[in-house]
């Protein structure tokens, strides 16, 4: 499908749209974060202790009087770098192993995929609480823990993106005039591979934030005092009794930054390839 | 004359969609005898098949509707029916056969039941005795070895098979009308000649009146006592298969014939004959005569008004300026 | 059809063999003496020496994998360095509440997330459609241990009516007959065991249910949107079948195959689903040992946790297979796998 008419394709579709400016809203939210936040989201206020959302404070305080709206800005910038980070460590090995099962069949498909198949067997967080585990718990390590376990998902796709290709008659066409293997992959196959993964790639950046955010929450990520949304959800677990806004407004937040996420990546697939819905 | 099985007057259906109103249908006369085989011939896009459509109620609903026009099934009027008394006629007293037997049964059923299924909705038996019925079913339709058959899943039947399970399937309650939408189109030239040879056999075994629909002229030849020639949502022209055969009237009608490609006589051995042009987008059809922008024998007044549905001998009709 | 069943318990004991390494090599892994961290920080040197002893620490890694593997198959799967009672006890106990949790759950998604699909594309484009498939998007973009917890607040703090935490309330008796809790006090007719258990079990399994729910919901209205839309539904109307006869026996039965697929290909985030549910209600299964187990380092209590989850996905994966084949006459006649 050809560049422009995806473009005006795009601004059609609603959902796309919604989604996109989810996403830029909170890209500038992250970018401006430290001009815009109206207090210091390390420093402790005690006095203000748990306060519940007002005029000074719109989100309220947590447990040591720190500024909820301020550790939800800054969060934000943690959490998009998560993703980001987290879905090139999965993409990259994931693609490149795609490409070869995919191309070269039998012999390096079967290690490959059964290999992949290992890494499958386990329920996706937990794999990423056995990484964290041996890495040790930190921020960096959430992200390369999230980043490995998702590596045979993107695998799988780009494999079977590069099955149903190879198939084509073009690949034929390029083999007849004397391409070689190289070349075919490189230049013919992966280049048609782009679509799917744009689209995977999207709604994955939401499922990184997620289980970066489920591993911050178990305790296994950013340690204190760092504002990262799945760990402020840990403390305001605490006191869901009597401040229940400590747990609302980081949630709300990683809702919106993962909605933008699917929503533009639902429309990316309804444009892109509905097939693959 | 006794009155006719089917009569359909006026018929309009149309197509309300985002890009225009298509008039699929747009004025149809017809009716069909008991005993009797109508063929209606048309290229694609013609109406013909929307024309089936509307007889069983199966148009697709909030896009397509029946807006004018009366369809008298044994004197009752379809078009007033409501749902649920359609639901008693349809694989009852009509039954329709589609053109696609390679995905018009259901693959996650076997044969034997999607036929017993008819036969137990509107025979009021129970499953045994529908089971057995469809057995007889499959041996009417020319299967061999139904007892086993009838446990098979469409997968592993061939397309001709399959077609054959489509018949028994609309056959199985005795229907007064069997509506065909081009049986044999999907299929192997040689098993086009069996299963025509079945529905005519069977239409005598059975005694259902056939309405068939088809864009081959040489089906038409075999199987029809009347046919009705079809273009842009109406009929152009209408009579018994031998008149019109030997002495067709309407243009749309003398082009189809003189473009068969012949083996002997004068024609053979000429440039083969075309009608020119294309069938018209029915989003944007001319004021006047529909065929206007094809016909070799085109004056004024069919530009400017559509001719009337007139009968120029006992049995034979025509829409066309040519013959007021 | 044997040849298919052969082909996949192959590739399962291959699988079973890569997972058992997998989590072999975990131990290896994690920074610090293997022997210490099995028997745990107040252990004694004669306790570590045993240790190191019984599982030849000292010994190559194939040798240990070997006994490993010979343990495995006993059943033992070393002792908690919490409690001092083997794992495999451990791990059977909570199991069987992780269980009860995930098939409420499982129930609760399939029921609802079909009837909502079929009826969203039954009813295409019309306000429920529009609704319901917000809501399945909602679903699954919003962090299950936060949902979990917005429902706490509001029935358990806010308006009291669900009990915040537990499978029930300490105190009440629980008559061991299949291990399920409901299903026990039920069979012993213990009517108070059973509704205060129901109670506990409503929030969490709801929770639970919401992401496979939401994806059932969108995956039921594509798949049925595509099935509406062929020939064979158009040749069951055409003999005059009910709306209803056509959707639910026509319809919906091929449309299941997809569905089934998609429920199996996510059962992982069910589980995964269990560990931050179970964290968040303290619900004594699985997964909120799991969690509990890796905060107190107790390792070999982790290690044969993440082996038993492996395992059981395996197995379901299978079952879903085998059930997808059953399902599907086109895949069993041909033979092919």
């Amino acid at each position: 499908m050809e560049k422009v008419e995806a473009l005006s394709e795009l601004k059609k579709n609603k959902t796309a749209m919604v989604g996109l400016i989810l996403i830029c809203f909170l890209l500038i939210l992250a970018l401006i974060g430290p001009w815009i936040s109206p207090y210091n989201p390390l420093v402790p206020d005690p006095i203000n202790r748990l306060k519940g959302p007002s005029w000074s404070h719109l989100f309220g305080t947590d447990s040591l009087g720190r500024d909820i709206l301020s550790r939800v800005i800054y969060g934000s910038r943690i959490s998009i770098i998560i993703g980001l980070i987290a879905v090139s460590i999965s993409l990259v090995p994931g693609a490149i192993l795609g490409l070869l099962s995919g191309f070269y069949g039998r012999r390096v498909d079967e290690p490959i995929m059964r290999l992949m198949d290992i890494m499958l067997a386990f329920p996706a967080i937990l794999l990423a609480i056995f990484i964290t585990a041996i890495l040790g718990p930190s921020l960096l390590n959430t992200m390369i823990a999230v980043g490995i376990v998702y590596i045979p998902h993107y695998a799988r796709i780009v494999r079977s993106s590069v099955l149903s290709l190879k198939e084509q008659l073009f690949v034929q066409a390029v083999r007849s005039l004397g391409g070689s293997n190289l070349r075919i992959i490189a230049l013919h196959i992966f280049p048609n591979t782009i679509p799917p993964i744009i689209i995977y790639a999207t709604l994955g950046m939401g499922t990184a934030v997620l289980q970066a955010a489920a591993l911050g929450f178990l305790g296994l990520g950013a340690q204190p005092p760092t504002p990262e949304w799945g760990a402020m959800l840990s403390e305001g677990r605490q006191y869901i009794q009597n401040a229940p806004h400590v747990a609302a407004f980081p949630g709300v937040a990683i809702f919106m930054l993962v909605l933008g996420f699917n929503l533009f990546g639902d429309g990316l697939r309804d444009i892109l390839d509905p097939s693959l819905r | 004359m006794a009155n006719p099985l089917l009569e359909i007057q006026g018929l309009k259906t149309f197509f309300f969609t985002r890009k225009g109103i298509v008039k699929a249908v747009d004025g149809v006369d017809l009716s069909l005898n008991e005993g009797e085989t109508l063929g209606l011939v048309g290229e694609s896009g013609c109406g013909k098949t929307v024309t089936a459509l509307s007889v069983m109620r199966l148009v697709p609903e909030p896009i397509g509707r029946i807006v004018e026009g009366s369809i008298n099934f044994e004197g009752r009027d379809i078009v007033k029916m409501t749902e649920s008394e359609m639901r008693k006629i349809r694989g009852n007293r009509i039954s329709m056969v589609f053109q696609e037997p390679m995905t018009s049964l259901n693959p996650v059923f076997k044969a034997g039941f999607q036929i017993a299924e008819a036969i137990q909705l509107h025979q009021e038996v129970p499953a045994k005795e529908a089971w057995k019925r469809s057995i007889e079913m499959l041996r009417l339709v020319g299967i061999p070895s139904p007892e086993s058959r009838v446990n098979e899943y469409p997968h592993q039947m061939s397309g001709g098979m399959r077609q054959r399970v489509m018949i028994a399937m609309a056959l199985s309650c005795r229907p007064k009308l069997m509506i065909a939408d081009e049986p044999t189109t999907a299929l192997d030239v040689t098993i086009q000649a069996q299963i025509l040879d079945l529905i005519n056999r069977l239409k005598e075994r059975v005694g259902s009146s056939i309405l068939l629909i088809t864009h081959n002229l040489g089906v038409v030849a075999e199987v029809a006592q009347y046919v009705g020639v079809m273009y842009a949502g109406h009929i152009m022209e209408y009579s018994d298969v031998n008149r019109l055969f030997k002495n067709p009237k309407h243009p749309y009608t003398i082009g189809l014939f003189q473009s068969i490609p012949r083996k002997r006589g004068p024609a053979h051995r000429e440039r083969l004959q075309v009608i020119p042009g294309l069938v018209p987008d029915l989003l944007g059809l001319p004021i006047g005569c529909k065929f206007q922008d094809r016909c070799s024998q085109v004056f004024q007044k069919c530009k400017n008004e559509p001719p009337p549905f007139v009968e120029i001998e006992p049995g034979h009709q025509v829409r066309c300026w040519l013959y007021e | 059809m044997a040849k298919f069943i052969s082909r996949r318990l192959f590739h399962l004991i291959f699988i079973l063999i890569g997972v058992s390494i997998l989590v072999f090599l975990m131990l290896r892994l994690i920074p610090g003496d293997p022997a210490h961290l099995l028997v745990g920080e107040f252990a004694s040197p004669a306790d570590v020496a045993r240790i190191r002893e019984k599982l030849g620490l000292d010994r190559s890694y194939p040798y240990q994998y070997y006994i490993y593997v010979k343990n495995l198959l006993k059943g033992d799967m070393g002792v908690s360095v919490r409690s001092n009672v083997p794992v495999s006890q451990e791990v059977f106990v909570r199991f069987l509440a992780t269980v009860e949790l995930s098939i409420v759950a499982m129930l609760i998604s399939s029921f609802i997330g079909i009837m909502a699909g079929v009826i969203s594309s039954v009813r295409k484009y019309s306000i429920f459609d529009y609704c319901s498939m917000v809501m399945a998007l909602a679903g699954i973009s919003m962090p299950i241990f936060w949902l979990g917890l917005m429902l706490m607040y509001l029935f358990s703090v806010k308006w009291g009516i669900l009990p915040m935490m537990g499978r029930y309330t300490m105190g009440l008796d629980h008559h061991v007959i299949a291990g399920l809790v409901i299903l026990d006090s039920l069979l012993s007719g213990d009517l108070q065991l059973f509704f205060n258990s129901l109670k506990h079990l409503i929030l969490p399994a709801f929770t639970l249910a919401t992401i496979p729910m939401a994806i059932i919901a969108r995956m039921t209205r594509s798949s049925m949107l595509e099935v509406m839309s062929k020939d064979y539904i158009r040749t069951a109307r055409a003999k005059g079948l009910s709306y209803g006869a056509v959707i639910f026996r026509h319809a919906l039965k091929n449309a299941f195959l997809p569905i089934i697929t998609v429920i199996g290909l996510n059962f992982g985030l069910l589980l995964g689903g269990a560990v931050l549910t179970e964290t968040i209600f303290s619900w004594p299964g699985l997964g909120r040992y799991v969690v509990d187990s890796l905060s107190a380092r107790d390792y070999p209590a982790v290690q044969g946790c993440i082996l038993f989850f492996a395992v059981i996905m395996v197995v379901v994966n299978l079952a879903v297979d085998i059930l997808y084949f059953y399902l599907d006459p086109r895949l069993r006649i041909d033979g092919k796998g």
